[in-house]
């Protein structure tokens, strides 16, 4: 039996250790990668979205030379523009909120996912490194055809 | 050596109408799982192109199916089995009756909220799926009846405390017998954690609803939703955990190695269940970096008691299969009973769930968790969870329990071997199609097959006919699962003798030390529980407050 405590007393330690080693390397991942979430970037009212900047002008707009703001208002079931166009090696902006319900925000094929929620303001960046067409979809269930909610992007 | 904590041979038995009411609250349970299965199948199937659904009767969406399957499966089916089942191995472990009052009670209110939530949900005006997010507005039944269904769970949590009070005063100074401790635990670290989604529901969701709020704020539902949906995951869980920690290792022929070590291992998970709720909302606006850090390292402190139970219950069947002649580092494993069906589901049940917790540390992982945010990874993931470490333990609990409950010898044992099989091939095919879908974007709960954009990704279709393949063999398995609950029911031989709980022994017995006794005291734990939410969430609700409730309700589903 002594056998039995000594070897629990072995997992149980492994298992600290193992948890340790992935919450470092997730430390690693966060500060020393800078990988990052999404976070407070500002509250909205839904119902003077339209009326409020930047979403009384959504669409693309480059802010510096290779830096591209995109705002876009994503509501039931549509994502406005729902397609936008960027140089390779372009660092995108994305500025998103809902006008109605929750929505998503995936940019398929890259490391873009986030979500749209009525209030808040949504905030990601991203570098588009190489040529090619992404899907934006919403991955939220939005309500009756939310399964045709979507936009392109368009890397050139 | 070994203690009669666990091992209990009084053969006390319930008072027949109690017992018969935590039949029906089984049957009940049972029932709802059978329509959400049949849910599940139109689902699986539609990722692999195939319609079903239009053939069900009043079925107007998907989603309105995809909430059938949700809410009945997750929320109904789990609550009401695990109300019938720690119900019984409480009173059991006790050697006392319940409280007869509140042991109906719970039954009623279960029911109608259920029937409640179930005519919204029929007539099309609750298509909102089982996390309902607001602005999207459901009819006021709907909350109504999920808010019984919960308050369900509580009356259950009172008459299990009443039950223990009546025992500690005839047993002053006594350690809790263990089924009823952790049974018990289970209970208590829910009760805590439904204070979220009942917050929401009754003070946010149901006036609204009724008119009597303009508005709703989706942030802060999601955040109480989330408060509670996490936690939610080990109310699912424990009463298999219960299971698997003091009668599979009867089931198996082995025994439980420390008392001592599985009361931690339940009082970890209600301190450690709830403060976690952010890892859910890693992609919300309005929520700082800070605090999902924060849940981010209590995330990884909740799996280490599923680590310890590995351990455990390993152990226990190892012990279980080397006394039958098993040999060797793995080879023991063929020497387990795999004639017993019960024993068969669960273990099979436990293997998934290896496949499981790692799929829920990636998702838990804040930085991997931009890659599959509500991808069909994670339906990926927790088919291999709830659906199935704790549905399939479920069913293997039932191939004991519903003879014990009509003292009726449970028919085609074969059939009943048979179904686990079959249920546990068809989620390792199903995840594996939902989760490598989820890594190449595959979004989860969308109609994919009439969506415009899935052609634009042929790789998702490998993923999807995967979902579908598999999705239909699970159907299979519990198809067998109740030919087998039906036929023992209905046309199981009657028993003279009816076998009892089957109740393992511990090698190692409670201790009477200071220390040992507190344990067994649940204010500490609900203390400490309070002190570490309160931390967790508490910076950012004085942060976030008052409610901005700007959002109208809508129902466009």
């Amino acid at each position: 039996m002594n056998n039995v405590e000594k070897m629990e007393k072995a997992w149980l330690t492994l298992s600290g250790i193992m948890l340790l080693v992935f919450l470092i390397a997730l430390l690693y991942a966060s500060v020393g990668l800078g990988i990052t979430l999404p976070g407070p970037a500002g509250e909205i009212v839904p119902a003077e979205v339209r009326t409020t900047p930047p979403f009384d002008n959504p669409g693309v707009r480059e802010i510096a030379p290779g830096r591209y703001e995109a705002v876009v208002i994503s509501q039931a079931w549509v994502f406005q523009p729902s397609e936008m166009r960027f140089p390779v090696g372009a660092e995108v902006t994305f500025r998103t909120t809902s006008v109605d319900v929750v929505h998503g925000f995936e940019i398929e094929g890259t490391t873009v996912n986030a979500m749209v929620l009525p209030g808040q303001i949504t905030e990601v960046t991203y570098t588009f490194a190489e040529p090619g067409e992404h899907l934006l979809i919403c991955h939220e269930y939005c309500g009756r055809l939310h399964h045709t909610m979507f936009g392109r992007i368009i890397v050139e | 050596m070994s203690t009669p904590v666990v091992f209990d041979p009084s053969g006390f038995e319930l008072p027949p109408a109690q017992k018969r009411s935590i039949r029906w609250m089984i049957y009940f349970g049972f029932i709802i799982l059978g329509v959400g299965f049949l849910n599940g199948l139109g689902q699986a199937l539609n990722y692999a192109d195939i319609d079903i659904l239009k053939y069900f009767p009043g079925m107007s969406t998907y989603y309105q199916g995809l909430t059938v399957h949700g809410v009945f499966n997750a929320l109904v089916m789990t609550f009401a089995f695990t109300n019938g089942f720690l119900s019984l191995t409480t009173a059991r472990s006790l050697n006392r009756p319940l409280n007869p009052f509140l042991t109906h009670l719970s039954l009623w209110v279960i029911v109608i909220g259920s029937v409640m939530a179930a005519g919204a949900i029929a007539t099309g005006q609750a298509s909102v799926l089982y996390t309902f997010y607001p602005p999207l507005q459901a009819h006021w039944t709907f909350y109504l009846g999920a808010a019984l269904v919960v308050i369900s769970t509580w009356i259950v949590c009172a008459n299990l405390l009443v039950t223990l009070k009546g025992w500690r005063r005839e047993n002053p100074g006594e350690r809790i017998p263990l089924m009823a401790f952790i049974s018990i635990c289970t209970y208590v670290m829910w009760v805590m954690a439904s204070v979220g989604i009942a917050t929401e529901v009754v003070g946010f969701l149901l006036p609204w609803s009724l008119g009597w709020i303009e508005g709703a704020d989706p942030l802060l539902s999601r955040t109480l939703f989330w408060f509670t949906a996490h936690p939610i995951v080990y109310f699912w869980l424990l009463p298999a955990y219960v299971s698997w920690y003091v009668m599979v290792p009867k089931q198996a022929g082995g025994k439980l190695f420390s008392d001592t070590l599985t009361r931690a291992v339940f009082l970890m998970f209600i301190v450690l269940s709830i403060p976690v709720g952010f890892h859910h909302q890693y992609l919300d606006p309005g929520i700082s970096g800070g605090y999902k850090a924060l849940h981010t390292v209590l995330t990884f402190g909740v799996f280490f008691p599923s680590l310890v139970t590995a351990f455990s219950v390993m152990w226990a069947l190892e012990m279980g299969a080397r006394k039958r002649g098993g040999k060797g580092l793995v080879r023991w494993l063929f020497k387990l009973d795999w004639k017993n069906p019960s024993l068969v589901a669960q273990i099979l049940a436990m293997i998934a769930f290896m496949l499981g917790g790692i799929t829920g540390l990636i998702n838990a992982s804040n930085t991997l968790n931009r890659v599959v945010h509500n991808t069909a990874f994670v339906p990926g993931h927790f088919h291999l969870t709830v659906g199935t470490a704790v549905t399939l333990s479920f069913m293997g609990i039932a191939y004991w329990l519903i003879p014990y409950l009509t003292g009726r010898k449970l028919v085609a044992p074969g059939i009943a071997r048979l179904q686990s099989w079959l249920y546990f091939i068809g989620v390792l095919v199903m995840a594996r199609g939902l989760i490598s879908g989820g890594m190449e974007g595959m979004p989860r709960r969308t109609m994919l097959m009439d969506s415009p954009y899935k052609e634009m990704i042929p790789s998702w279709d490998l993923a999807g006919l995967l979902t579908g393949i598999g999705g239909a063999i699970m159907f299979l398995g519990a198809v067998g699962f109740y030919g087998v609950l039906v036929g023992t029911a209905l046309f199981g031989k009657k028993e003279v003798t009816v076998p009892d709980l089957p109740f393992t022994e511990t090698i190692s017995a409670p201790t009477k030390t200071v220390w040992g006794i507190r344990m067994d005291q649940f204010r500490y734990w609900v203390t400490v529980t309070i002190i570490l939410v309160l931390i967790a969430y508490g910076p950012f609700l004085v942060q976030y407050l008052p409610p901005k409730l700007t959002s109208p309700g809508l129902q466009i589903f």
